[in-house]
């Protein structure tokens, strides 16, 4: 027990004393996720908007396969963007492997289909109750979509949140992608990971705490901005 | 634009014909109620009229334009008002801007809009907050803010009180007065004698009757409407 009690203050030492390499491991695990997140949103906020207004062949195969994608296994797509990304893959030429780059892509195309199914479930909920009236009024397909994003926007707010949550808190692609790399590519979860085998305790623990508190954190912004918009807009 | 005349209007869905060979003329000028049980198709009609469905055979067509081609204008007011996540007025300016009033114009009519129908004091807030009877009539106001030449109204006063029912009946007659042609569901009789000035009866999908008000009451051309009115009438 004297092991982890120690191993407790020395992680606290380590968050109130502003340790660099800390401090420099959580912000470049902050601007990895960000940056994948906002790449993903990008991409799957307006997916998801397609597949909730429009009706085409194939839309339910489509669903299907987004539903599952969002299940992803972060191990399995940190393997197939590290075969695109070796030297001898299509993208080898890039030279992106174990740079950062290579995290954000492998972290955007994991929260991309969380951000396209959630946001599509969020909208064609929508869409059920606002359909007739926007359609009555002129809206087309694209006015139509742009309405649906704005009046659900807080909602939409938390789909993005929850792709971070699980951005920031995934080990498997970032590792096999980024390679852990000490000053480059090294991130909270993959530091946990190898400090803790390292019996490097202090500074696993310290990383552990901020990342949940930074998961916590976004949570709870998330509940106070659903609830205040609920409590303002009905 | 008028008259909207449809012709051996059917609409089948999954199977089961909901509207079947309707052909009726709705002409400028007199307030048609379309008046029948639930399920004999009314709203349906409406849709189709609207152009929010589109007919399984016949056709419907608008003076002046094209077969199938749908005019914008026409608003369409419905049993459970949409309300947008924004503030009452933003609710009109909406409609204007899809309906293409440029964006100097679209405040002034909007707030006129919503002193016309007794909203004036709550044009600020925000319209998911407004008591039912408030929401239809923000509903009325988006749509009378569009100047159409035909408002479809599909059983407006089915969730309110008597009354918000009175000041939405209120409001038709001024859009009626302000040249516009009303169209609209109910399957209350009383409203039906209050707002008609002709009566489309609708029973199992079929047009069962369609005639001046005081006619359809007085002297009922099918056994459906007879019935209709006679079992309607303790409760109307």
């Amino acid at each position: 027990m004297g092991d982890v009690a120690s191993a407790f203050a020395e992680a606290a030492r380590l968050i109130f004393a502003a340790d660099g390499t800390l401090y420099g491991i959580v912000f470049l695990s902050l601007e990895v996720s960000l940056t994948a997140v906002a790449v993903a949103t990008a991409i799957g906020l307006p997916l998801g908007a397609a597949l909730a207004i429009r009706r085409f062949p194939g839309r339910q195969l489509l669903l299907v396969t987004l539903n599952a994608l969002m299940g992803l296994p972060p191990v399995v797509v940190g393997l197939v963007v590290y075969l695109l990304l070796s030297r001898a893959g299509p993208l080898g030429e890039l030279g992106l492997l174990f740079t950062p780059t290579a995290m954000v892509i492998a972290q955007a195309i994991l929260v991309t289909p969380i951000i396209a199914g959630l946001s599509r479930q969020v909208l064609e909920d929508a869409w059920h109750e606002y359909e007739e009236q926007l359609r009555s009024l002129g809206a087309t397909p694209s006015t139509a979509a742009a309405t649906l994003v704005w009046d659900t926007r807080y909602s939409l707010v938390t789909v993005v949140l929850a792709g971070f949550g699980r951005a920031a808190a995934e080990v498997g692609a970032v590792i096999i992608v980024g390679g852990n790399i000490d000053g480059v590519t090294r991130v909270m979860t993959t530091a946990i990971s190898l400090e803790t085998s390292k019996g490097d305790l202090p500074l696993a623990l310290g990383l552990g705490l901020i990342l949940v508190t930074v998961v916590f954190l976004i949570n709870a912004a998330a509940q106070i901005i659903k609830s205040a918009a609920v409590r303002r807009y009905g | 634009m008028l008259p909207l005349i449809l012709k051996d209007v059917s609409f089948v869905a999954t199977g089961r014909t909901i509207i079947d060979r309707v052909s009726c003329e709705f002409a400028a000028g007199p307030r048609t109620v379309i008046l029948g049980p639930n399920g004999s198709g009314k709203s349906v009609l409406m849709r189709l009229c609207h152009g929010l469905l589109t007919p399984t055979s016949g056709h419907i067509a608008w003076h002046g334009s094209a077969d199938d081609v749908r005019p914008r204008a026409q608003a369409m007011v419905f049993q459970r008002p949409v309300m947008l996540r924004r503030a009452a007025v933003a609710n009109v300016t909406y409609g204007l801007a899809l309906a293409g009033v440029p964006k100097a114009q679209r405040d002034e009519r909007a707030h006129d809009m919503l002193e016309a129908v007794g909203l004036g004091s709550v044009a600020n807030r925000p319209a998911r907050v407004l008591s039912g009877g408030e929401q239809q009539k923000l509903a009325l106001a988006r749509a009378w803010a569009l100047e159409p030449e035909v408002l479809f109204l599909d059983e407006p006063t089915a969730n309110l009180d008597p009354g918000a029912t009175r000041e939405v009946e209120r409001i038709v007659d001024q859009i009626h007065a302000s040249g516009t042609k009303i169209v609209m569901t109910t399957h209350n009789l009383g409203q039906a004698r209050r707002l008609a000035d002709e009566i489309l009866f609708m029973s199992g999908g079929r047009l069962a009757d369609h005639a001046p008000v005081e006619r359809f009451f007085a002297q009922p051309s099918t056994a459906e409407a007879a019935a209709f009115i006679k079992g309607e009438l303790p409760w109307s």
